[in-house]
């Protein structure tokens, strides 16, 4: 694929990031009223660290469904880009999500990994990923042919508007460090939902 | 029952999905179930698809609930027993009343163990969960039950589960 000739092939060749300051890079390009499901731990921490928007969705619990979850979204508002925002462990759980991705090519989806290799908010023991699986490998080998490792933030901040502007559906691999999230989201579901329907014109 | 006849359980379960415009069918497939796949495949009113599990299923249909559309997940019994986390962590905390649908395995001539140890997990699940949910043993209930929890499920926001008992299908039978 031509978008992926900047990019790494291969896990252990992407740049390790830093979480919050990517997912802060990642916000910032959010231009359009995009919605964005964070998955569970500190990835969704930084999501709400990076600034609450009522596009976002926060997940507590049900680890793994962030991917189903914004193609439920994408399938109920096609006109509108979704984001998957999910961490290795989470997405290990559900790798058979990206193949249903695939099989519907939904076009207005992007998924973001944030891979540090580590079940980190449970005290740090290794994921597979650390040991040799590769996420992006995997979501190509699911289908999803758009799938590139970040090279650096810089290759991160191409990817994203890449995947804003260009159909799905994307995947989008960061290696990121174990550093603590920038805050904890709240955790009130009703009102995450709420927020989060009246977010995508769904309530008034 | 002759399962062609426009008023065979899932002619009325098609039916009672379409006027509450509930149009997103999530799956993992059930052989009982095959007529009711096969006949929301057939129909552009529903956007109908399979998922690797039900898990997934039912991330897809509470997703589609909150960006405003109306979906349903399909499942047998063995599915179900993979829920219940995404149950409480989910549909009851967030309220979002997903609508699910389980061809009941495990009782009534089952000829699988493993079917019917696992099945017999799901009503202490519904129940220790407080979820709506109703078996169906006759035609002529079903109508007004998949209909009246429908309503119910969209006015109080919390998911709903149906249970199609082989009273009604027929179930599956053992084969050899």
């Amino acid at each position: 694929m031509s978008f992926a000739a900047n990019h790494p092939a291969r896990r252990d060749q992407a740049k390790v990031m830093n979480r919050f300051d990517i997912t802060k890079r990642m916000v910032t390009r959010l231009k359009h009223d995009e919605a964005v499901i964070g998955g569970i731990g500190y990835t969704n921490f930084d999501l709400w660290a990076a600034g609450q928007r009522p596009q976002n969705f926060y997940m507590l619990g049900s680890m793994g469904l962030a991917v189903p979850i914004a193609l439920g979204v994408a399938l109920a508002q096609p006109a509108r880009k979704v984001i998957a925002l999910e961490g290795d462990g989470s997405i290990l759980m559900q790798l058979g999500s990206l193949a249903t991705v695939a099989a519907r090519k939904q076009q207005n989806l992007a998924i973001v990994i944030m891979d540090n290799g580590t079940y980190q908010i449970t005290g740090g023991q290794p994921t597979s990923t650390e040991l040799g699986a590769d996420i992006v490998a995997m979501a190509r080998g699911a289908g999803i042919a758009q799938s590139a490792w970040a090279a650096d933030e810089g290759a991160f901040e191409e990817l994203v508007e890449l995947s804003l502007r260009e159909d799905g559906p994307w995947l989008i691999g960061c290696r990121i460090d174990k550093e603590k999230p920038a805050d904890t989201t709240e955790r009130d579901p009703p009102r995450i939902r709420d927020q989060f329907m009246r977010g995508l014109g769904v309530k008034r | 029952m002759d399962e062609e006849t426009p008023h065979a359980w899932h002619g009325i379960v098609c039916d009672v999905l379409k006027r509450h415009q509930v149009k997103l069918v999530a799956y993992v497939p059930d052989n009982v179930l095959r007529p009711l796949i096969d006949a929301m495949h057939a129909d552009p009113f529903f956007t109908a698809f399979s998922c690797a599990r039900e898990e997934e299923a039912v991330g897809i249909v509470s997703g589609a609930w909150m960006g405003g559309l109306r979906g349903i997940v399909l499942m047998q019994t063995s599915g179900f027993a993979t829920l219940p986390n995404a149950i409480a962590s989910l549909a009851v905390p967030f309220q979002i009343p997903v609508l699910m649908l389980v061809s009941e395995r495990g009782t009534l001539g089952e000829f699988n163990i493993g079917q019917s140890l696992v099945a017999r997990t799901m009503r202490p699940v519904l129940e220790a969960l407080a979820v709506e949910h109703h078996t169906m043993t006759r035609l002529d209930e079903v109508e007004f039950i998949v209909d009246r929890s429908i309503t119910q499920a969209v006015a109080t926001q919390a998911p709903c589960v149906f249970i199609l008992s082989p009273l009604l299908t027929g179930g599956k039978v053992f084969a050899k």
